[in-house]
């Protein structure tokens, strides 16, 4: 982390920027203030964090979804749409129903991958990766067609009723949608480290042949479910941001969530509470690229540099673990 | 004057972390011979070998090819000076064609037509002909083995090193092995075979090297040595030799109308393990309590898919299987099989777990029970391990086995299904694993064992089955070894 945050601040230097101003905006966006942190930081660390989780899932169980974002999608549409028709429901009611929404399309969303794998062997990487623009295809089908606003000239939905909506932290941008990742996480963290299942899927990911000779594990089932719960926390992200902070559909909703959320689960080891920690990380890197790009002038681009930085500093110190632990095998 | 070694290995030292594999071993290879390489699991064989081929540096002492003392830094070095080895375990890209795996080896160019034909000339030479186009990954074990000999072979090789070659193999396919190394060292090129095999380093090698603890214990002509002298060598002074009663085949302690029938296959067939065409064509077994049926057979002629179908790891096509449960089941290659490398060794016991099993509680995993039991397992089944937590990958092979025997017994499985499962394993460890097996048969288990080496499955067997071509034949009561071997050859016709 800090050799990403040198590495940026030389390269910044070099390119003629103010370092020190650059990286003191950095700080200010993300954490400088009480609404810098709630409102920038944790607002986008919320969708980092879910989507993170889900990623954590599927990669434990050695199934690689990197769909996230089009599942994302998936859930914002069905959020969307839901949102838009609930009015007059008591609001508990309403944005539940929402949410619920949001998870069920994301599991739909992956249910074409998993049955691809299932009946013809397809890689789920290949399968998920090109859903993702069929996902974004549809968003924008969407937008300028059954889910356009009323006035039918911008490309994008109505807001969705007001009961549809999660509680907001009072003062800030911060939605309920920080809670539900919480709990996910402690959910999440039980099950991968205290059920049967939760190590039945560890065991999967870790030697699939093994864990059919055993003769009690069911691989493709296991594999199969941890793909759907994966596409369900993505969907609950994408139904979160909808009913959370933008309340209307649009494109690009997402700026890359589904993606960056991968390193965030890489760079946690998919260990749930981890996931918490880096996806915070995340989400004040990329709250601080904003405020970097408005006080310094820096491109906030420059901001994957330090993420880029840490994904392979971390990379390189687990290859050089595995190496030392390889050399006391061969001992 | 007589010409120089064809390798000397000098003084060799090597440590590993704070383990001493070699201890300033001597090792001289003359030209034309084939000179077996003795000892236990860790007596550091496979390490002097990797020295002779570039894969472990020496900490001290030099190498010596035809007389001039080189320096070999790696294996490319090695093959240009003329080494090539085969090792313990394959070494071949399962995704590719055997034409190619040998071009990958050799530095050969891959253009398809030139390629097949190339290959297919370098079998014939060498008298172990492939099909060169197909999959590696398709090949069965013995086969795998002999593309990792035409692979070493390829190019302009006169040392050849091999670790524990037969290991994998049956009688049949070892022989062929050995005549075809044979015919390498009467063209003047020279051979070190690993093996744990005394009965195969005092038929195949001109001379025998013993190490023990890193050192070179022993040295002389093969006809100059017994089993005895071999194995006294191999494990010490005063250590206990291997014992190998004769026995008559057709002899049964588990019968009669009283003792339970644990497992009853009839009229079973079997689909191939890699899912083409039947490997089990109407068998017909019953095992009861207490037995233990050893397989007899050539690689690949349906012992695996059978043994597999019995623990219901396999799905039979037609015929009835009645096995009683719980079934424990010991497979073949423990580091993909047995055992999650990457897994701590409580992970690994845990793995297959069942509901009832005192660490699960409706579906959650109680860690300290789950890690107290392993640590128990340890100890009971005398596993060299520094505790529960280590990664399975940290332990030896004799060791690892040990953990899946362990954790597959621990249950007291009513039938007991073991593949090759002292694949690899030194005179200690095996003698451990038979000793397990033969308790778990007088403790009431229906086992049901296939081991590569003839003899052993004819020392641990109480009964005798040979599979032949998918087939299963009892041999008459009181065959001999001959007999048994040929059975095994032609299925009896």
């Amino acid at each position: 982390m800090l050799l990403g945050l040198l590495v940026l601040a030389g390269g910044l230097q070099l390119a003629g920027y103010d370092a020190p101003t650059a990286l003191g905006a950095l700080w200010q966006g993300a954490a400088g203030s009480w609404y810098a942190l709630t409102s920038a930081t944790l607002v986008r660390a919320v969708p980092l964090v879910i989507i993170g989780l889900g990623i954590a899932l599927a990669f434990r169980a050695g199934a690689l979804n990197i769909g996230a974002e089009g599942q994302f999608y998936a859930g914002a549409i069905a959020a969307a749409w839901v949102g838009l028709h609930v009015g007059g429901r008591p609001a508990g009611i309403a944005a539940t129903a929402v949410l619920l929404a949001a998870i069920l399309a994301g599991m739909a969303w992956v249910l074409v991958p998993v049955w691809l794998k299932l009946r013809f062997g397809v890689l789920e990487v290949i399968s998920t990766l090109l859903l993702n623009f069929v996902a974004e295809s549809l968003v924008s089908l969407m937008v300028q067609g059954p889910l356009q606003e009323a006035q039918h000239i911008y490309p994008q939905s109505d807001s969705i009723a007001a009961a549809a909506r999660l509680p907001l932290l009072p003062g800030t941008r911060l939605h309920a949608g920080l809670l539900l990742a919480l709990v996910a996480a402690a959910a999440l963290w039980y099950v991968f480290a205290r059920t049967l299942w939760g190590f039945r899927l560890h065991a999967v990911g870790a030697g699939a042949r093994a864990a059919e000779i055993s003769g009690r594990i069911d691989v493709r089932r296991v594999g199969a479910v941890a793909l759907l719960g994966s596409g369900a926390l993505a969907g609950l992200a994408g139904g979160v941001e909808l009913s959370g902070v933008s309340y209307a559909l649009f494109q690009n909703l997402s700026p890359g969530y589904g993606f960056t959320a991968i390193a965030v689960a890489l760079l946690a080891r998919l260990h749930p509470l981890g996931v918490v920690a880096t996806g915070i990380l995340f989400g004040a890197l990329e709250a601080g690229a904003g405020a970097m790009q408005r006080d310094a002038g820096v491109p906030a681009v420059a901001v994957y540099v330090v993420e880029a930085v840490v994904i392979v500093v971390v990379l390189l110190a687990e290859a050089s673990a595995r190496r030392a632990t390889a050399a006391r095998v061969t001992a | 004057m007589t010409a120089p070694p064809a390798l000397a290995l000098r003084g060799i030292r090597k440590h590993f972390g704070s383990v001493q594999a070699l201890r300033g071993a001597d090792f001289t290879l003359m030209p034309g011979e084939l000179h077996a390489l003795l000892g236990e699991n860790g007596a550091g064989k496979t390490t002097l070998m990797h020295v002779a081929y570039g894969l472990a540096r020496p900490d001290a002492g030099t190498v010596a090819i035809g007389g001039a003392v080189v320096s070999v830094p790696s294996p490319r070095a090695a093959r240009r000076l003329g080494v090539g080895m085969v090792h313990q375990h394959f070494t071949s890209v399962l995704a590719l064609s055997v034409a190619e795996n040998v071009a990958l080896a050799a530095g050969w160019s891959v253009y398809p037509a030139a390629l097949r034909e190339r290959v297919r000339a370098l079998g014939d030479r060498v008298g172990l002909p492939l099909e060169p186009n197909t999959p590696a990954g398709r090949l069965s074990v013995g086969l795998k083995q002999r593309l990792e000999i035409v692979k070493a072979l390829a190019t302009d090789v006169h040392v050849l090193l091999l670790d524990e070659p037969t290991a994998v193999l049956a009688p049949g396919e070892a022989e062929e092995l050995l005549r075809v190394v044979r015919v390498f060292t009467a063209k003047g090129g020279s051979a070190v075979l690993i093996t744990h095999k005394l009965d195969e380093a005092l038929a195949a090698a001109d001379r025998v090297t013993v190490l023990r603890q890193g050192m070179v214990v022993h040295e002389g002509l093969a006809t100059a040595e017994t089993r005895e002298s071999l194995a006294a060598a191999m494990v010490g002074e005063g250590a206990e030799k291997p014992v190998r009663e004769g026995k008559t085949l057709g002899d049964e302690p588990g019968q009669g109308a009283s003792v339970p029938v644990l497992v009853r296959l009839e009229e079973l067939e079997v689909p191939r393990d890699t899912g083409y065409g039947i490997a089990v064509r109407r068998a017909t077994l019953t095992i009861r309590a207490g037995e233990i049926v050893g397989i007899a057979a050539v690689e690949g002629n349906g012992q695996r898919e059978l043994l597999r179908a019995v623990a219901g790891r396999l799905h039979a096509l037609r015929g009835r299987r009645e096995v009683a449960g719980p079934v424990g089941f010991i497979p073949e290659d423990r580091t993909t099989e047995g055992l999650i490398p990457a897994l701590s060794l409580t992970e690994n016991v845990v793995l297959g777990s069942r509901a009832d099993d005192p660490w699960i509680r409706r579906g959650r995993v109680d860690w300290r029970v789950a890690r107290a039991r392993t640590a128990a397992l340890l100890k009971e089944y005398e596993v060299v391990a520094p505790g529960p937590d280590v990664p399975a990958a940290a332990l030896s092979g004799g060791n690892q086995q040990r953990v899946v025997v362990a954790r597959e017994l621990a249950r007291q499985p009513r039938v007991v299904v073991a593949e090759n499962p002292t694949r690899g394993l030194d005179l200690r460890a095996t003698a451990a694993i038979h000793a397990r097996l033969r308790a778990a048969a007088a403790g009431g288990a229906a086992v049901l064992v296939y081991c590569s080496d003839l003899d052993e499955v004819l020392d641990l067997s109480t009964r005798l089955v040979v599979a032949a071509r998918g087939t299963l034949i009892e041999p008459p009561p009181g065959a001999t070894r001959a007999q048994v071997g040929e059975l095994m050859v032609t299925g009896g016709r």
